[in-house]
């Protein structure tokens, strides 16, 4: 699998460190509920499909959502976070 | 060489090689494979089967190879499992035969065959199954022993492999005339082309068909279209290079035998195992042919026809008499093709009964083989036909049961071919692999002809896409044979007709899998074990399929085939894991220290990739322990000196970066003033520690902070992603310092004394107070110096950039020694903070909270920050919790040890009574005693209780006392100093 | 006060040596400064640097102006090698000083491409890494700023701890593509 970073291109997945869902993105407010926080830590849905997960580029140091088809492998799009 | 035609071949006859075979002399050429030479000194037999231990011969001239494996034998090392068809020979090579005892002309285990009605498939799951302890002392020992392949040496292997990348806009997969041609549009329309071909020399079928292409003959042809390829500079060649697997994203994985077939590779490797992204690929890996089942079928002498004209017309290898069977206009040409080069064709049997019969040599139309005989090797051939039943007299049985386009790279993303009935073959589907167009034989077009224009056509319709302009360029002529098959597998004549002949399955055991309902293709495979040995099936999974096809009744199409996955060919674990041995494995970090600290004796020990000193021992020290004792008591008592660079260092900067601290630490980092430092704690989102360290702030907008030496690059991580996931618009930077300052505490009563000796502006209690920060000129050097502790004694910190950290721990370790202290090391440290009770990532494991480690007050209630929410949750608070607590053992000179559990008095030590564990222990020499740190229920609520230390490893049972996990001046005066 | 010596960070490691048609060296220790404007700021640091003649260079570039070099080194981050950072930057930028945190190696040599390829993932084809190119990239298991020097030189920064480990590696990758290069021969 290659992802492209925003800063240096495509590059080997084996460059980057995975981290999770990009629900990771959208974290709570401090006094969101129990559940808004249980729903951001924990709760995951597992899609045969299109999904959109975070990877750390190691080399530059740059955070990307990347979209990915979980059945077909196509990485579809690849953005810096910030 | 009793079995070479004079003048034939590709060969290099005026370079003989010797070599050996189990022992015995012989010689070939260079140009020979191992197989091709030993054919030419009239060996036959070559091996024994998997199971059966049947004599064996060889089958293939290429890499699917199922029969010929044998042992390389190099010095002591051993190389087990060589396709001896894709071994090339060289002088001096030594080969054994494998999977036979005594010898392979006599083995005591081809007693197996006599039993073979109760070694049918899935025998041991029926025949071993009482009494159920023998399985795994007896039963499987045994048939392990019987059954299998070659035997590795059991030394380290010595040999040296490589790993690399490339990158092309065309990947071209096989060198035949379909790869030859699609690589010559690519590359002469200026694409960076990769031709790789499994084969030490490219041409593929054109050298052992050798059809005229253009007027030439096909070696010479193709010879003259690699001299033009290799003189682009775009082009790069790749020999003996498999093409093992397809991933995604257009990467390849290929392996390449870079000195396998040298008798001297010196520093050459072995293998080179390459990683290859490209843009495009054409795969032009041609077909495999494929034999015909019927009754002793696995002879040696039997051989498949295209490996028959192979050894004829590539190296010149004489088969003696050869009968042909097959069912297919391929066989019949082969028959022709013998013929004209003049090999003397005792028959050729075809179950169509219209073939035509004016021939130069006898044709048995509606015939079939139905037995073999030869005791060691091919002798007679039983072919069944209308008059009935004949006994041709032959060396060589040449079988073609039609052609497999190798098409398993296609498969390797999940696709799945197409059953073409016309060619009685899997054909592969548009579109499987992204990027990647299969061109000639590949996809079924089997004529020369047709391989050279669909070559051409695809390579063209590559570069198209990829918007590179193409040339025109004229076909060269060659023959457009057609090809008509008569789907035909199996004879029916009873006897053991094989199918895999590695695994030795035969097509009773793939109808018998069907019979016990192990019908669906992959529960056959699993069940009879078809296509799982080396050569995964290459020549035998399309008919195991078929015959399972015709027992359940289901066309071949319903039927399906089973998975390719990579690799294609073996891969040996030694190329895929290049570069991972040695220093390979991780890089080696060392400090600035490390020459004069190894020169001190100290042993080294690994702190993540850096290297430490464990003790620096002295004179008239027998044990560690009494090197970290002394070390210890000079802390406590003079000074000690130790290199701590390894800490992660990050400088951050910016108006926003008081802001974006507070956001990453519990406690608050915006009030320290400039000049001071604060110890700092690190959650997780999910409210668990994640680290611990300073924070100092050298400016109102400039802080650097300290990681532990092990969570460094997680903690910038995870600070890159906080940033730029939640505050990417904050004006602050950081960056990684770690590299640039060496640098050293000093700890002790006298540390004041020692730091003022380097200082140029001498420092004391009030100018420079506990917990301050600054920058310092440390004998005539811009540097850092921090009053910090780690060891619970007045601690200095002293950074200074890496160029000098050598001269200076010099000399601080020599004013230190003249002061009574010195250089500690690991241990030391590690007992000075645990009488200290400072804990390190043996109690911030990951799993442990601010409340367990008794932090919960250092969360701030003013702000937000990571992990905050969550640390608050229910359960990660309370008397239910794990807390940290001090260990004291009733009995002083009892060894505690980390690992061990914790257990109330009297209860067994069982899950249900755990009541916590010991994270750190060591003997505090300062008090005299063991000390250990850990985390026990409800601990903090307990201290003074005697609990039971368990550490069933060792075998030891300690009572202890609880108690506050700071043993060493708990009101932290010395601290302060 | 006794002035301290100062050790440079590939002493001792053997340096340099050819092997092959391939020659590793250490690059002369210079000061180098990280440079990593803050939000919105590249224009005024551009303003600063273009009275050096340089400019903050996009991802993946560098280049050079009056003996100093500026190079692209990870995400809004810069080294400026060979110069101290001019007056005025730290008011946009946040500047640390890296002098000592790297060790530099130039490898150098027809057969330097092939070399590298033994080691960096990431395509070095003459086309796709041209002079001044650079990039963040693993060396096998450490992260470096690799910049191409030359037709056929580069430049190499790995952290300072692991110059013994990178010296190595590039030493086995040098050996074993001589021994190819002499077998072709």
């Amino acid at each position: 699998m290659r992802i492209s970073c925003p800063c240096c291109g495509p590059r080997d997945r084996r460059e980057f460190t995975y981290y999770g869902a990009a629900d990771y993105l959208n974290r709570p407010a401090l006094d969101a509920d129990a559940s808004a926080w249980d729903d951001y830590l924990h709760l995951r849905d597992n899609p045969a499909g299109e999904t959109r997960d975070l990877w750390y580029h190691d080399p530059c140091g740059t955070w990307v959502a990347v979209t990915r088809d979980t059945v077909t492998h196509a990485v579809i799009a690849a953005e810096a976070v910030a | 060489m009793t079995h070479r035609i004079p003048g034939k071949g590709l060969i290099d006859r005026t370079r003989p090689l010797r070599f050996s075979f189990d022992g015995r002399e012989f010689e070939g050429f260079q140009g020979d494979t191992l197989a091709s030479a030993l054919l030419a000194n009239g060996v036959q037999l070559v091996g024994r089967s998997f199971k059966y231990h049947r004599p064996r011969g060889v089958l293939t001239a290429g890499s699917e190879e199922p029969n010929a494996l044998v042992e390389v034998i190099e010095g002591k090392q051993k190389t087990p499992n060589v396709r001896a068809t894709v071994q090339e020979l060289y002088g001096g090579l030594t080969v054994q035969s494998q999977n036979r005892w005594p010898s392979l002309r006599f083995d005591v285990m081809a007693v197996n065959d006599r039993f073979a009605p109760f070694l049918s498939a899935g025998f041991y799951y029926k025949t071993f199954m009482w009494p159920r302890a023998f399985w795994e002392k007896v039963y499987e020992p045994a048939i392990r022993r019987a059954a299998g392949l070659g035997a590795l040496s059991g030394l380290h292997d010595e040999g040296r492999y490589e790993k690399a990348f490339a990158f092309c806009d065309v990947l071209v997969i096989g060198a035949g005339p379909t790869g030859l041609m699609a690589a010559l549009v690519a590359g002469r329309a200026g694409a960076d082309v990769i031709l790789a071909d499994e084969d030490a020399r490219m041409g593929g079928r054109l050298l052992s068909d050798q059809p005229e292409v253009a007027g030439q003959s096909g070696p010479d042809w193709a010879a003259d279209m690699l001299a033009e390829l290799a003189a682009m500079p775009n082009v790069r060649l790749m020999t003996r290079t498999t093409v093992t697997g397809v991933y995604d994203g257009g990467t390849f994985g290929a392996l390449q035998r870079v000195g396998l077939h040298l008798a001297d590779p010196g520093d050459l490797p072995r293998e080179c195992f390459w990683r290859i992204v490209a843009k495009r690929a054409v795969l032009a890996t041609g077909a495999l042919e494929r034999p015909i089942a019927h009754p002793d079928n696995d002879r040696p002498g039997v051989m498949l026809a295209s490996a028959v004209q192979s050894y004829v017309a590539r190296y010149g290898v004489n088969p003696g008499r050869v009968v042909v069977f097959g069912n297919n206009d391929s066989a019949l040409q082969a028959a022709r093709d013998l013929t004209a080069q003049g090999v003397q064709v005792a028959g050729y049997v075809d179950p169509r009964a219209d073939v035509s019969v004016l021939e130069e040599f006898p044709v048995y139309p509606g015939g079939q083989v139905v037995g073999t005989r030869g005791r060691l090797g091919l002798r007679e051939v039983a072919v069944r036909h209308g008059g009935g039943v004949s006994m041709l007299t032959a060396e060589t049985l040449a079988l073609s049961g039609g052609w497999n386009p190798s098409l398993h790279l296609t498969c390797h993303l999940g696709g799945r071919p197409d059953w073409d009935e016309r060619l009685a073959a899997f054909v592969p589907r548009a579109g499987m692999v992204a990027g990647m167009s299969v061109a000639g034989a590949a996809r079924g077009r089997f004529s020369t002809a047709a391989c050279l224009a669909d070559g051409a056509a695809l390579a063209a319709e590559v570069l198209a896409d990829m918007g590179i302009a193409g040339h025109d360029m004229p076909l060269p002529a060659a023959e457009d044979r057609s090809y008509a098959i008569a789907p035909f597998w199996a004879v029916d004549a009873g006897g053991r007709a094989w199918l895999d002949f590695a695994n030795d399955v035969t097509t009773k055991d793939v109808q018998q899998a069907a019979q016990e309902g192990f019908s669906s293709v992959e529960h056959m495979k699993r069940y009879t074990t078809q296509g799982m040995a080396p050569d995964q099936g290459k020549s035998s999974n399309v008919a195991a399929l078929a015959v399972l096809a015709d027992a359940t009744g289901q066309g071949i199409s319903a039927t399906g085939t089973t998975t390719f996955r990579p690799p294609y060919t073996p891969v040996s674990i030694a190329a895929m894991g290049a570069g991972g041995r040695g220093m390979g494995f991780a890089p080696e970090r060392l400090l600035t220290s490390d020459s004069q600290t190894r020169a001190m004796g100290a042993p080294m020990i690994e702190a993540g990739l850096w290297y430490r000193p464990s003790y620096f021992p002295r004179a008239g020290e027998a044990t560690w322990r009494e090197a970290c004792d002394r070390e210890v008591s000079m802390v406590r008592t003079a000074v000690g000196v130790c290199d701590v660079s390894t800490l992660g260092k990050i400088d951050v900067q910016g108006p926003d970066a008081d802001r974006f601290l507070d956001l990453i630490y519990t406690n608050m980092m915006s009030s320290i003033k400039p000049g001071r430092t604060r110890y700092g704690l690190m959650l997780r989102e999910d409210g668990h520690v994640m680290d611990d360290g300073t924070c100092a702030r050298l400016g109102e907008a400039h802080f650097l902070i300290t990681t532990t030496t092990a969570a460094a690059g997680p903690v910038m991580r995870h600070m890159d992603f906080v940033h730029q996931a939640f505050c990417g618009d904050w004006a602050v930077r950081f960056t990684s310092v770690t590299e640039q300052w060496a640098q050293f505490a000093l700890a002790g009563p006298k540390a004041r004394e020692l730091v003022n000796k380097l200082l140029e502006t001498p420092v004391d209690a009030e100018n420079f107070p506990f917990m301050a920060c600054g920058p310092a000129r440390i004998l005539g050097v811009e540097g850092r110096l921090f009053r910090i502790s780690f060891s619970g004694e007045m601690g200095y910190e002293i950074a200074v950039p890496a160029r000098f950290g050598a001269a200076v721990f010099e000399r601080l370790v020599a004013e230190a020694e003249a002061m009574g202290g010195g250089a500690y090391g690991m241990e030391a440290l590690n007992v000075l903070r645990i009488e200290k009770g400072f804990i390190t990532h043996a109690e911030i494991h990951g799993r442990v909270t601010a409340f367990d480690i008794g932090m919960q007050g250092m969360v701030s209630a003013k702000k937000d920050c990571i992990g905050k929410s969550a640390s608050q949750r229910p359960g990660l608070m309370g008397p239910e919790r794990e807390q940290l607590v001090g260990l004291v053992p009733v009995d002083p000179q009892a060894e505690l040890s980390a690992g061990a559990h914790l257990y109330n008095e009297n209860d067994p030590a069982t899950r249900v009574n755990n009541q916590g564990y010991v994270t750190s222990a060591g003997y505090s020499p300062t008090l005299q005693s063991w000390l250990a740190l850990g985390f026990l229920r409800d601990g903090r609520a307990r201290h003074g209780q005697i609990i039971r230390l368990d550490d069933g490893l060792r075998g030891r049972k300690v009572a202890c006392k609880v108690v506050h996990p700071v043993f060493h001046d708990p009101e932290g005066g010395k601290l302060r100093g | 006060m006794a002035d301290l010596s100062a050790r440079e960070p590939c002493a001792g490691l053997g340096l340099p040596l050819t092997l092959g048609g391939c020659r590793l060296a250490a690059l002369p220790v210079e000061r180098i400064t990280a440079i990593q404007p803050f939000p919105g700021k590249v224009a005024a640091v551009e303003t600063v640097l273009r009275a050096q003649g340089l400019r903050f260079p996009a991802p993946g570039h560098s280049h050079e102006a009056g003996g100093a070099r500026i190079v692209w080194a990870g995400r809004e981050t810069a080294f400026l090698f060979g110069m101290a950072a001019p007056e005025g930057l730290s008011a946009h930028a946040a500047l640390s000083d890296q002098s000592d945190g790297w060790a530099g190696l130039r490898l150098e040599g027809p057969d330097a491409r092939a070399v590298l390829a033994r080691l960096l993932p990431i395509d070095l084809r003459a086309g796709a890494f041209e002079p001044e190119a650079c990039a963040r990239a693993p060396l096998n298991h450490m992260q470096v700023l690799i910049r191409r020097a030359g037709e056929a030189a580069f430049d190499l920064f790995v952290y300072r701890s692991m110059a013994g480990t990178a010296v190595h590696e590039l030493t086995d990758a040098m050996r074993a593509v001589a021994a190819r290069q002499a077998a072709v021969r």
